[in-house]
């Protein structure tokens, strides 16, 4: 392999698949990056073995071949070459390495031989579809905050991803929740995605695809089977196994008859409750919202670390209520909200609370309170 | 102790120690030490009641009470002589006398100016000593104290120190203090303060409690999964039941084993939600167990949480909405065990693992009188 590409596709194309790649693996080449280089083009392919993202940039190659070399050393070599610099890529036979030469740097990285690395096999996907980029990035960004961690409930580790019938029409929908709170943003279902399964996309595999279109401009394939799921971006593809699971029935957590609603400007709230959450220092900060007709009054209290309030001014047409919630969920529901205020639809001080952004009918949260 | 066989020394008494016997040290290299030893199984109802009445007795001297562990506490007399109408020292012997006649036992007591001087002092004269360390003497009486007289420096940092031409407190004395920051640290400045007989540190009544945990080690090693499981959720209930008497909950759970080669291995999870509930324990628990069974064979297990706070209510789930059911159950059961008992209900895992353990006990209990008696022979 004997090739010559610009340092800013490579590092493109590279940054693309190398976060991929486990910082810590027992199986060496699991650590590697795969090149191959053919026909005018330099393909990079990383795995994880449930993930594996491709990406491909265009190079001048003189001698066609594959390789596999430490993916973090190779990105971070490349990273801090300068920006215009013309990068020169060769295998050394004569000691397995592969020589990186740009300007007067010179590297020599470790190889291991491409046919020991591992690719997906790629079964034919069930359904396809292409989904505008800006819908995919929302479908991400509105839902990817509410993905469990927890391990013994591994169906919550994705978003949930499936065709939902809506008031106008069917949906593709996605769908994240830990428990304590729930996202949910949909889009009119692109053409073909009917026969979709539901399926849950693993969270890491969620910031991969994220990190792979951030940047593109254009249309995403998407081909999903039972068990795995690919998305095409230009060149750059990246094929995920999904979660083994079924995602709980979500659709009866959402509230429908929550009819005492706040309405308050998104951002004088986020920043009330973030002030006051400061003197708490309990991780699941609870901050209580003390419902009246044209405010809300937010306060924290703990015996030790002190006491905080602070009103905001809004509207509310339901009875007074008083209501708390966990002050890091609600700036994580704030963070979503696009417009200048946010609707929150109560019931009572023990039932979820759905909130909105009226700028945005397509997304909705739910919150659960904490006792206060 | 514990266990008979398998447990390791907890404390010993002055004659033991005679012998070479160490707290931590297992069993059977104690008793091959000092094979008279008399084995006793530790009773820590019997301890927790002595150590109330003894707290009862110190918080009748001073507001200041900071318990540092069940058999240790420091307090801050510092303007209660008017109150009381005599010196600290005389205030002290009573108490020392008052917890003998009425607790029955001894205790050592160290006086001093500052906490590390007054722990320094009650190791001075054990058992049952009394010990006083002034300002004007504690320069003095630290100098030719070796650097690892100092309550926290472990045999590596005294080499460190050591190697760096310090063999002494006094040493440390006359070091400059930069000097020392420089060669190490923060540390340098601490070495400095202690060395000197200075400790800034207040008695900190509210000094607080960083984890709760259990651990018990295995009659035999064990690698089977389902017993280890069996003990998982019997030491959660423990940390549990622990956690809620002092009403706490915590954020992150840690899971301990030991392997029958002794190498500890240590797992860790942050939980979405803190907790002190023994089924959440035991779930989360478990994730963590399954992943380390891997046929090794294990001589101990235990739970923990920390990153504590004050527990709250508990809380409802989106999805799960029989979690709220169950944590109530576990309440029900909490209120149960207190009315009639904590064996008035448990489960199925919790009653094997303690009819395991009676078994087990009735047997032990034959070994030590064994020992008893071999030691009246002698």
């Amino acid at each position: 392999m004997k090739l010559t590409i610009d340092r800013s596709d490579l590092l493109r194309a590279l940054s693309h698949v190398q976060s991929v790649v486990e910082r810590r693996n027992t199986i060496p080449i699991l650590s590697n990056v795969l090149l191959s280089a053919s026909s005018g083009s330099l393909q990079l392919t990383a795995t994880d073995l449930d993930i594996e993202a491709v990406d491909a940039a265009d190079a001048q190659v003189d001698q066609e071949g594959g390789l596999t070399a430490p993916a973090q050393t190779l990105f971070d070599v490349v990273r801090k070459l300068p920006e215009t610099a013309e990068v020169q890529l060769e295998f050394l036979p004569d000691n397995q390495r592969l020589s990186i030469q740009a300007g007067r740097s010179r590297f020599a990285l470790p190889t291991l031989p491409a046919a020991d690395f591992q690719t997906m096999n790629k079964d034919e996907g069930t359904v396809s579809f292409s989904i505008d980029v800006a819908d995919l990035k929302r479908l991400i960004d509105k839902t990817r905050f509410a993905i469990s961690t927890e391990e013994t409930r591994y169906y919550l580790n994705g978003v949930y991803l499936h065709v939902a019938e809506g008031e106008d029409g069917a949906k593709l929908r996605a769908v994240a929740t830990d428990g304590h709170r729930l996202a949910l943003s949909e889009i009119d279902a692109p053409q073909g995605c009917e026969g979709l399964p539901g399926v849950i996309i693993p969270r890491k595999a969620v910031s991969e695809i994220r990190r792979l279109i951030d940047g593109y401009d254009g249309v995403i394939e998407v081909s999903a089977s039972e068990a795995k799921i690919v998305f095409t971006a230009g060149r750059a593809v990246l094929t995920t196994k999904l979660i083994d699971g079924s995602f709980p029935d979500y659709a009866r957590v959402i509230p429908q008859n929550n009819d005492q609603t706040l309405k308050v400007g998104n951002v004088a709230l986020e920043k009330a409750v973030d002030r006051v959450a400061t003197v708490s220092a309990e991780r699941s900060r609870s901050v209580k919202m003390s419902l009246e007709a044209d405010k809300v009054v937010l306060t924290v209290n703990h015996a030790e670390t002190g006491h905080g309030v602070e009103e905001v001014e809004g509207e509310y047409a339901g009875e007074p209520m008083e209501i708390g919630f966990n002050a890091r969920y609600l700036l994580d529901v704030f963070q979503q909200v696009d417009g200048d205020e946010i609707l929150f639809d109560f019931n009572d001080p023990a039932s979820p609370a759905l909130v909105r952004d009226p700028t945005d009918p397509a997304s909705r949260y739910v919150l659960m309170p904490l006792r206060v | 102790m514990g266990g008979g066989k398998r447990g390791v020394v907890a404390t010993c008494c002055y004659m033991a120690r005679l012998f070479g016997v160490r707290s931590a040290m297992p069993m059977f290299k104690a008793l091959k030490l000092c094979p008279n030893a008399v084995v006793v199984r530790p009773d820590f109802d019997k301890y927790k009641t002595a150590s109330r009445a003894i707290r009862a007795s110190m918080d009748s001297l001073t507001p200041l009470v900071q318990q540092v562990s069940i058999d240790e506490a420091y307090l801050d007399l510092s303007g209660t002589e008017k109150l009381h109408g005599k010196a600290p020292a005389e205030m002290l012997g009573e108490l020392q006398n008052n917890i003998q006649r009425d607790v029955g036992i001894t205790v050592s007591i160290g006086l001093s100016y500052n906490k590390f001087l007054a722990k320094s002092a009650s190791d001075l004269d054990k058992p049952n000593g009394f010990a006083m360390i002034g300002k004007a003497e504690a320069r003095e009486f630290l100098a030719p104290r070796p650097v690892d007289f100092i309550h926290g420096v472990g045999p590596a940092l005294a080499r460190q120190v050591s190697q760096k031409g310090y063999e002494t407190l006094g040493g440390l004395q006359m070091a400059e203090l930069k000097q020392l920051i420089g060669l190490f640290g923060e540390t340098g400045l601490w070495l400095h303060e202690r060395a000197n007989g200075i400790d800034k540190r207040p008695v900190d009544p509210r000094s607080e409690r960083k984890s709760v945990s259990a651990e018990t080690t295995f009659f035999e090693d064990c690698s089977d999964k389902e017993l280890l499981i069996d003990h998982l959720w019997w030491l959660c209930e423990k940390v549990a039941l622990r956690s809620k008497e002092i009403g706490v909950a915590g954020n992150v759970l840690t899971l301990k084993l030991k392997t029958s080669d002794f190498k500890t291995r240590t797992r860790r999870m942050t939980l979405t939600r803190p907790t002190q509930l023994a089924q959440v324990m035991f779930r989360q628990g478990q994730t963590l167990l399954g992943k380390e069974v891997d046929g090794a064979r294990f001589r101990l297990i235990g739970i923990g949480i920390s990153d504590l706070e004050q527990a709250g209510a508990d809380m409802a789930d989106l999805i799960d909405p029989g979690a709220l059911k169950r944590a109530r159950a576990e309440r029900a059961a909490d209120i149960a065990k207190t009315k009639f008992g904590s064996n008035a209900i448990s489960t199925g895992r919790g009653i094997r693992v303690q009819a395991d353990r009676q078994s087990r006990k009735q047997s032990d209990t034959q070994k030590t009188s064994d020992q008893t008696s071999r030691h009246k022979d002698t």
